[in-house]
């Protein structure tokens, strides 16, 4: 009997606990970024609950190659959370048609941000905005600054000498000249093709004409790439072709290799991890002098689960993720993840600031096959990344990766055909 | 006159585990098979027949994929036949001699791996080929065979073969288990008889144990077939979902996964993948037939 009184009165207070906590809302944010939970539960979050009281936010990453999958069977299962951190163009905008998202067009703080960052989540029309804007990734390649010194050679501009520097640091032989491997494949085409295409194809003007169908993908402009990254293989580690991602990172940081390919959010993670001075130079172009383009690519933004419990807490937070303050501090606390804000942020980490100096000198565009081309089978940006693998490996000619994209393109994207 | 009575009881004590496996095996599968013939046109769940089933086998794009990844489970498959089981059974043969010394030691350290996480496997083999930090290309190194070393996980020709030979490591202790206790089963009296009969040494093992251990064999044969064709877990873990370098190591449980979950800016597509799926039981279950009806009903057994 004793014991029965016991077990009731400690179900009677679970239950006096639980009904304390609903009265505060709890939004629990769905994410791939699992690097970055420190910073979120540390800085970011801290200083929304701090404005907030009421309000917890509880930041759950996945990782970030299986997070479509575990996002969709929790959307479809109902056990999402209340928050939802977007992938750029088709994954969200098939999330927002399936009534997943809640439209966002309405939120006042919407207006902070030019419509090109907006882009990435709205619908093709442009009717209705889903996601909420948060950074961008620009491509370009991170270098170990002693060892530039070491060899004597100079930061490159341009391609002869992009292959001029990797030529002295193979004659020479103290250092990997790049630090990049085939086994994971995304690298190949996300921070090879990706990284030096914009140049060929010049940005923004090749990527509209490609989705308008002016353009092919067996023309040079986006041949040539291939060819480029085919020159590469000699240069890359030996093994490279088992080499994984995390290796490439590991084999930078150890101070092993010369010149890491890289996307801005590697900064933070390297900045911790390397005790060498870093710089970074922009993808070289062909001529001295040419205009120059980068991949400042629309990334990460936030969206609203249109079946959360707790929409007005919701809102609350994407409004607060929408002011420059979220801006300043996830700009500052993630360097690499430059926000997309109409107001400028001042960021204070050097390599930081020396990549987003590039949108000043260069012209900015996303990556070709994110919009609107990867929306049919086969998927252009996977088949994308199998080609630049192909390339680098040599086991296809460019002319050959062109035409078999074309093909696959063309079987389904109807301004191709 | 007594009516015959329901015996509940026989229900009763049946009903958990009926229960239990309509709800977590039947019901999911029929409804696979099911999902395999429904497609989404405009948000709409719509009965398309067998219209998945026709894209899959003939239209270009995707035949070819499952074609590379049905080719690629039969080289798994076969790898396991012509390495794991043999080398099983020989195990299993050594160990039951009589006069081996710490047999249980290395029957214990052969079956440890088998316990092990997929996960686990995956990836200490991925750091031990690694070309930058495993230990294979220094030990090659150490007896001058460096020259022989290649990132075998990262070549087309090579990654599956290397693959189904890190599974077969894994799972060599469970023919060798199965096959030990089979031999175990042989009485003395039997091997006596041979021995005065003059069959003495590897005669006795071919001329009387192997005979004996056929059925063993047999089971061993199904269970391998049904794993390789299910497996997903040890490609996943080494290779991801895309099965690299350029699908070389796909197989359909891979291709499944990538179909059903979607993979990067590839939307998942339940449908299809349930198509996939479906097309892996048929392929099993045709597989199992065979041997059941076509070898294990004509196999020969002897009354020990």
């Amino acid at each position: 009997m004793k014991r029965n009184t016991l077990t009731l009165a400690l179900a009677t207070t679970a239950l006096v606990a639980t009904s304390a906590f609903a009265q505060d809302a709890t939004l629990t944010i769905e994410s791939w970024r699992n690097d970055d939970l420190k910073l979120w539960q540390t800085e970011i979050i801290p200083a929304f609950e701090a404005k907030h009281p009421g309000i917890k936010v509880n930041f759950s990453p996945s990782a970030p190659a299986e997070y479509n999958a575990v996002l969709n069977s929790k959307l479809d299962a109902g056990s999402a959370g209340d928050l939802i951190t977007c992938r750029p163009f088709d994954a969200s905008l098939a999330l927002y048609d399936a009534g997943h998202l809640a439209d966002l067009s309405d939120l006042d703080a919407m207006s902070n941000f030019s419509d090109v960052a907006k882009s990435a989540w709205q619908t093709d029309d442009g009717a209705a905005t889903f996601c909420v804007p948060m950074a961008s990734v620009i491509h370009g390649f991170i270098y170990n600054k002693e060892a530039f010194e070491e060899i004597g050679v100079e930061v490159p501009t341009t391609e002869a000498e992009f292959f001029a520097v990797l030529d002295a640091f193979k004659e020479d032989g103290s250092y990997i000249p790049m630090a990049m491997g085939t086994n994971d494949q995304w690298e190949a085409a996300t921070m090879g093709y990706n990284n030096v295409g914009p140049n060929y194809w010049k940005g923004e003007e090749g990527r509209l004409a490609l989705i308008a169908g002016e353009q092919k993908l067996t023309d040079p402009q986006w041949v040539a790439p291939y060819a480029t990254l085919a020159r590469w293989s000699e240069y890359l580690g030996a093994g490279y072709e088992a080499q994984t991602y995390p290796d490439s990172q590991n084999i930078f940081t150890l101070g092993r290799a010369a010149i890491y390919p890289a996307g801005s959010w590697e900064i933070s993670g390297f900045n911790a991890q390397a005790d060498f001075e870093m710089g970074a130079f922009k993808p070289p172009v062909q001529n001295a002098g040419d205009t120059c383009y980068i991949s400042d690519h629309t990334d990460i933004g936030i969206g609203m689960n249109a079946a959360t419990d707790n929409p007005e807490a919701a809102r609350t937070f994407l409004t607060w993720v929408a002011s420059p303050e979220f801006a300043e501090i996830f700009g500052n606390a993630l360097p690499g993840f430059f926000p997309l804000s109409s107001t400028p942020v001042e960021l204070t980490d050097p390599l930081a600031k020396e990549i987003v100096g590039w949108r000043g000198e260069c012209e900015s565009t996303i990556r070709s096959t994110y919009q609107i081309l990867s929306r049919g089978t086969p998927n252009l940006e996977n088949e994308t990344w199998g080609a630049s693998v192909a390339a680098i490996k040599g086991t296809s000619t460019p002319e050959e990766l062109g035409q078999e994209l074309q093909d696959g393109l063309a079987s389904w994207y109807e301004p191709q055909q | 006159m007594n009516r015959a009575r329901i015996r509940w009881h026989i229900l009763v004590f049946l009903a958990p585990a009926v229960i239990v496996y309509t709800a977590v095996m039947i019901w999911p599968l029929f409804n696979t098979l099911r999902l395999a013939l429904f497609s989404v046109i405009e948000q709409e769940r719509v009965f398309v027949g067998l219209d998945n089933f026709r894209t899959l086998f003939f239209d270009p794009i995707w035949s070819e994929q499952f074609w590379n990844a049905l080719g690629n489970n039969f080289w798994f498959f076969l790898i396991h036949m012509l390495v794991q089981n043999p080398i099983g059974i020989a195990l299993a043969a050594l160990l039951s001699h009589p006069r081996l010394r710490f047999a249980a030691l290395y029957r214990s350290a052969i079956f440890i791996p088998t316990i092990l996480s997929f996960v686990i496997v995956g990836f200490a083999w991925k750091l031990i080929l690694s070309p930058i930090w495993g230990i294979a290309p220094s030990m090659l190194d150490a007896v001058g065979l460096k020259a022989l070393f290649a990132p075998w996980l990262g070549k087309e020709e090579y990654a599956l073969t290397t693959l189904a030979l890190v599974s077969v490591w894994q799972f060599v202790g469970i023919p060798m288990m199965l096959i030990y206790a089979a031999l175990l089963t042989i009485p003395e009296e039997i091997l006596e008889a041979g021995e005065v009969d003059g069959i003495t040494g590897m005669a006795a093992f071919w001329k009387i144990k192997l005979p004996l251990i056929l059925p063993s064999i047999g089971i061993i044969s199904i269970l391998t077939f049904v794993g390789n064709f299910n497996a997903f877990d040890l490609i996943y873990a080494a290779q991801g979902a895309l099965a690299g370098p350029d699908f070389s190591t796909d197989i359909l449980g891979t291709f499944m996964y990538r179909t059903f979950f979607g993979f990067q800016l590839q939307l998942g597509d339940p449908h299809m993948g349930s198509a996939i799926a479906s097309a892996m039981f048929a392929i099993i279950l045709v597989g199992v037939c065979i041997y059941l009806f076509g070898i294990q009903t004509r196999m020969r057994r002897y009354q020990l």
